[in-house]
């Protein structure tokens, strides 16, 4: 078993911050190098995010298998769940689940919507798709390897449900970017 | 799930949750020393609600809260070894988690076993007595009350 936060209430505030920072400017970039040691299968920003939000009264789901799995349980220590659909916070450590299949809150509280953490290859924020919305000014880019290929489309229905839908945190290596449901993605200018 | 091997660690993880820093580290000093361990959680302080039950079998209702200090260590090997205490003794807790984790090694086993956990029970079994002692001393009866309920 590896180590979780070396120190679980300053590194979990600044795990806090990156995600806020990164909610509030979607599409920019934030870091999350507290955790180095790490095992197989998870990057340092998504299990930093992960430890940073879940905690035992929250449902999680996760991908993650063998000790990958047994580190978030017993850091986290949050109940880990089969469907995707009941999980208040998810770490996608392979591949993404459907957006549509997940908890979009309710129109009388959408805050109860998933959290949905997607392990990507790479993430930049020079080039790929334009963002807008609230938090962006004119434009961001983004751009993220390793989504579904049908992604957009997902998005779009996601953001269509608007109170409801899902928040995303994209993380590569020690790398966020979060797209709350407010944000809408063009392949186009 | 507790293995035939490890059937007394229960009985281990409780003499160690109730010993002091200073009394598990004279003990450590004549058994033979640990391996490196490294920490995987802790030791850190939090507080946990105690319930208690009116009567001993009444509804159940939250008492208070006590501090509690938690530890968790592994060995080399990948053992892991726990500790939860109550109060806020921090060495004591990772003292213990490493114990936890070298009981559960065939190595270090039974000089552990002899050298460290059975003179602690011992030890909490005599204090254990005393205070039941003292306490049946001052015993009142309330037999009409009791023949009531």
């Amino acid at each position: 078993m590896k180590p979780g936060f070396t120190d679980p209430v300053f590194d979990s505030h600044e795990g806090f911050s990156a995600l806020m920072q990164a909610m509030a400017r979607p599409g920019r970039i934030q870091r999350c190098q507290m955790l180095r040691d790490l095992p197989k299968g998870l990057a340092s920003a998504a299990a930093a995010a992960l430890l940073t939000l879940a905690d035992a009264q929250t449902l999680v789901w996760t991908d993650a298998q063998g000790e990958a799995r047994e580190w978030i349980a017993f850091h986290t220590g949050a109940p880990l769940v089969a469907e995707p659909g009941r999980a208040q916070f998810l770490l996608a450590t392979r591949s993404m689940p459907e957006l549509a299949a997940l908890n979009p809150g309710t129109d009388e509280i959408p805050q109860d919507s998933a959290t949905l953490i997607v392990q990507v290859q790479a993430l930049d924020d020079e080039f790929g798709w334009w963002l807008t919305g609230p938090g962006i000014e004119v434009t961001h880019r983004l751009s993220a390897q390793g989504l579904p290929a049908d992604f957009l489309q997902q998005w779009a229905a996601n953001t269509a449900r608007f109170p409801r839908g899902v928040d995303l945190v994209l993380c590569a290596g020690e790398r966020l970017a979060a797209l709350p449901r407010t944000t809408r993605i063009s392949e186009t200018c | 799930m507790i293995d035939e091997q490890n059937a007394e660690r229960p009985a281990w993880m409780a003499a160690l949750a109730r010993a002091s820093a200073g009394e598990i580290e004279a003990l450590l000093r004549v058994a033979p020393p640990l391996p490196p361990h490294l920490v995987i959680r802790g030791p850190e302080i939090g507080l946990t609600m105690m319930r208690g039950r009116a009567g001993g079998d009444g509804a159940a209702f939250n008492l208070g809260e006590a501090t509690l200090t938690r530890c968790s260590v592994s060995l080399a090997d990948g053992t892991l070894g726990h500790c939860w205490r109550l109060g806020r003794d921090r060495r004591a807790a990772e003292l213990a988690a490493v114990l936890d984790a070298c009981l559960q090694g065939d190595a270090l086993r039974d000089a552990l076993l002899a050298g460290v956990i059975e003179p602690l029970r011992a030890r909490q079994a005599e204090a254990a007595c005393l205070t039941a002692r003292r306490a049946a001393a001052t015993e009142v009866r309330f037999a009409t009350l009791a023949t009531m309920r």
